[in-house]
């Protein structure tokens, strides 16, 4: 048999418990499951056909990431006008 | 590539609004929304200054983290974005904002909240690529096209910068350097936080 005095201090872990759960922090990590980014679907910027693309003006093959990366990181340099104009 | 990020230098922006305008005209932004707008500081005072100010993209987002429904995400370069299908327009997130980058459109005759509207880094949001489905609820999305977000690009003064986060450091390091003045970078700590000792060299190779 629990004495009163057992489910009372039982009853208020519990409610500890659940109450400090309140206080924990989810940790945000990028998280890619197929089509997906935490649960919305999403596709990434590099895969898809960037010729079905209106206005593109850089070519990569979809899937191929390095291509992504490598037109937009010379795309940036155009607001660098030290690179533009020179010194 | 390490993360997307905008940086906005205070010594050269004019406050021409062009970047408000761009955002605007790109996305099809409608009344009462702006993505995009600029602050300035001691107004008519000799060394006023001006500052480009739009979502940052951080790196520990507080809407993400206040959101009810949780309709946030955050892309693999880093870009924070949203899902409307699932936005239910409560708020919560423009008061955890610390650039006050959410924005709701009237939607309704009693001052009703519509869905959140935010800058997405031109890079739309969870719908097919460049589809008319995307364009409509978010904007364009340059960033599939192998462009960057337009407010960047056509900024006349290349005051505000934007794009991966270690180039447009190097551009904007480089820029400092020769003028001699002016290496503040304003939102940067809020949005992508401080190193925990700033004295410290960054090891080479190292991703920001």
């Amino acid at each position: 048999m629990i004495s009163a005095r057992t489910l009372v201090v039982v009853v208020a872990a519990l409610g500890v418990a659940a109450g400090l759960a309140g206080c924990g922090e989810q940790e945000q990590v990028i998280v890619y499951q197929q089509g997906k980014y935490q649960g919305k679907h999403d596709t990434r910027s590099w895969e898809n056909e960037p010729g079905s693309s209106l206005y593109t003006t850089s070519k990569w093959k979809a899937g191929d990431k390095g291509g992504w990366e490598t037109a937009l990181k010379a795309r940036n340099q155009n607001q660098n006008e030290y690179v533009r104009v020179g010194d | 590539m390490a993360r997307m990020k905008f940086l906005c230098d205070t010594e050269r922006c004019i406050e021409c609004n062009g970047c408000v305008t761009a955002c605007k005209q790109e996305n099809e932004v409608p009344w009462g929304v702006n993505r995009r707008r600029v602050v300035t500081i001691n107004d008519g005072v000799p060394g006023e200054r001006s500052i480009s100010v739009a979502c940052m993209h951080c790196s520990d987002a507080p809407c993400m983290a206040v959101c009810p429904v949780d309709c946030f995400y955050r892309t693999e370069e880093g870009v924070v974005l949203h899902d409307k299908d699932m936005c239910i327009g409560c708020g919560y997130c423009f008061y955890a904002c610390p650039f006050g980058a959410p924005q709701f459109p009237q939607a309704g005759a009693f001052g009703m909240r519509g869905k959140m509207d935010k800058c997405t880094f031109c890079a739309g949001g969870p719908e097919k690529d460049n589809s008319r489905e995307e364009f409509a609820k978010y904007g364009s999305n340059r960033l599939a096209q192998g462009k960057l977000p337009v407010c960047a690009e056509m900024c006349s003064t290349k005051a505000l910068l934007g794009g991966d986060g270690d180039v447009i450091a190097d551009i904007f390091r480089d820029r400092a350097l020769k003028r001699g003045k002016g290496a503040e970078v304003w939102g940067w700590g809020t949005a992508y936080g401080k190193p925990a000792n700033p004295q410290q060299q960054a090891p080479k190779g190292a991703k920001s």
